[in-house]
C-alpha cells in the first residue's frame, strides 16, 4: 500500500460546464482509493458541485425516462468519494469558499462539506505534502 | 534540480498560449530540471500522429517526457499506436504519483 | 512554503465580481499569512495597464456602484510586498510596450521564467 500522503486540490468550475470537473474528481478518487488525507477547496463555481438540491432529468432526445438516464449528478460523485476514502483509511475534507457559496445562492450542500475562507486553502496547502490548483477558464 | 509534472488540458487549436507552455517545459529542462508533460482532455488532440503542432513536435524532439491520459485518448477515439513518436498513453495515476513525489505539479 | 500565483486569463466576469477573483483572493491569501508572488502572463498582463475604466454598467434602473478597479488591486499587491511579475513578450505581442503600467511590477522575460519557478516552492496556476 502507498505511504498515506496528504493532498490539496483547489477547484473552481461549475458543475456541467468543463471537463476539468470530471478530470480533477478523477484524481480525487485516486487519491481516495489509496487511502490519502485529501482537502478540496472550492472556490467560484466550484462550490456548486456539492449543491444538494441538484436533482436528475429524463432525456427524451435519448428516449430515457429519469431512471434509464441515470443522469449523472456531482453531488452524488463527492458523496460516493468522501465513502471512498474514508474505507481506506483516509479523509476528504472539502471546503466550499463562504462567499462564492453567498453570491451563487448554493448555500445547502451534503453532508460533509463545510464552509470556508481563503485562509483554510492557505492551511490546508500549509499542512500538505502537495496542492494542485486547477483554474478556470 | 526539481522535478515538474506540467500537465496540459487544453489544445493549441482552440488556446493560442498552449505553445508558450510546451516552450516553458523545454525551459524549464533546459534548466535541468526533470519535466514531464501530461496530456489530457483536449490536451490529447495535438498528439494525434499527423496532427498538426509544432510546439507539441519541438517539445517531443527535446526530449521531454511527454504522456496522454488513456481515457481522454479512448474517449476521442485515438489509438495508443496512433499517438506521434515520443508521446505515450498512461493512467491519470502517474499525476497522483507526481504530486506524492512532490513534484512542482502545475495545470494548465 | 514559497508560492507564485500564475494569473493568465483576464476579465473573467470581472464584473460580476466586482474583482479579478485571483488577484483577489491573492490579497486574500498574503492577508492570512501566505508567503506568495504573483506572475501576470497572457492577456492578464493588460490588468497592469494604467487607464482602464469599467464603470458605468447598469440594467433598467440597477446601477454598478463598484466597478472593479483591476490596476488598483494589482497595485495593491505591490504595496503589501508582493512581488507581481510581468511577462515582457507578452505585454509587447499586445501592443503594450512602453505603456504606461502600475509603479513597482517587475518585468521578466519569458526565457527567465523558470528560473522563477524554481525559485518557488510551489506554483498555482488559477
Amino acid at each position: 500500500m502507498a505511504d498515506r500522503k496528504t493532498l490539496t486540490f483547489a477547484l473552481m468550475d461549475p458543475p456541467f460546464e468543463s471537463a476539468r470537473t470530471t478530470t480533477a474528481l478523477r484524481l480525487i478518487d485516486i487519491a481516495a482509493r489509496r487511502g490519502y488525507d485529501i482537502h478540496v477547496f472550492a472556490y467560484e463555481g466550484a462550490v456548486c458541485m456539492p449543491f444538494s438540491r441538484q436533482a436528475p432529468h429524463p432525456n427524451a432526445v435519448h428516449g430515457h425516462d429519469v431512471e434509464e438516464e441515470n443522469h449523472p449528478l456531482p453531488k452524488d460523485w463527492e458523496a460516493a468519494l468522501m465513502q471512498e476514502a474514508k474505507k481506506n483509511g483516509g479523509s476528504l475534507d472539502w471546503v466550499n469558499c463562504g462567499l462564492c457559496v453567498d453570491e451563487r445562492g448554493v448555500g445547502e450542500a451534503i453532508e460533509g462539506v463545510r464552509r470556508g475562507t481563503p485562509g483554510d486553502m492557505v492551511s490546508m496547502a500549509g499542512e500538505s505534502d502537495n496542492t494542485l490548483v486547477i483554474g478556470t477558464r | 534540480m526539481s522535478k515538474y509534472l506540467l500537465i496540459e488540458s487544453r489544445d493549441p487549436y482552440e488556446s493560442g498560449d498552449v505553445g508558450n507552455y510546451f516552450e516553458l517545459a523545454q525551459g524549464l529542462a533546459r534548466e535541468g530540471n526533470d519535466v514531464t508533460l501530461f496530456l489530457v482532455q483536449n490536451g490529447v488532440l495535438s498528439a494525434r500522429s499527423g496532427a498538426s503542432s509544432a510546439a507539441l513536435d519541438d517539445a517531443i524532439k527535446a526530449g521531454i517526457e511527454i504522456l496522454a491520459d488513456d481515457f481522454s485518448l479512448r474517449e476521442r477515439a485515438i489509438d495508443a499506436s496512433a499517438l506521434k513518436a515520443g508521446v505515450k498513453s498512461s493512467p491519470l495515476d502517474v499525476v497522483v504519483d507526481g504530486l506524492a513525489d512532490g513534484c512542482k505539479t502545475i495545470w494548465h | 512554503m514559497k508560492i507564485l500565483q500564475v494569473i493568465e486569463s483576464a476579465y473573467r466576469a470581472t464584473q460580476e465580481e466586482q474583482d479579478d477573483t485571483i488577484v483577489w483572493i491573492s490579497h486574500a491569501m498574503k492577508g492570512a499569512g501566505a508567503e506568495l508572488n504573483v506572475l501576470l502572463r497572457g492577456n492578464a498582463v493588460n490588468y497592469a495597464v494604467d487607464g482602464q475604466d469599467a464603470s458605468g454598467l447598469s440594467f433598467g434602473d440597477w446601477r454598478q456602484t463598484q466597478p472593479p478597479d483591476l490596476a488598483r488591486d494589482v497595485s495593491g499587491l505591490v504595496g503589501k510586498g508582493v512581488e507581481v511579475y510581468i511577462d515582457q513578450e507578452d505585454l509587447a505581442e499586445r501592443g503594450l510596450e512602453g505603456a504606461k503600467l502600475v509603479d513597482g511590477l517587475k518585468p521578466i522575460a519569458r526565457v527567465d521564467i523558470p528560473s522563477l519557478f524554481d525559485a518557488h516552492d510551489q506554483i498555482w496556476h488559477w
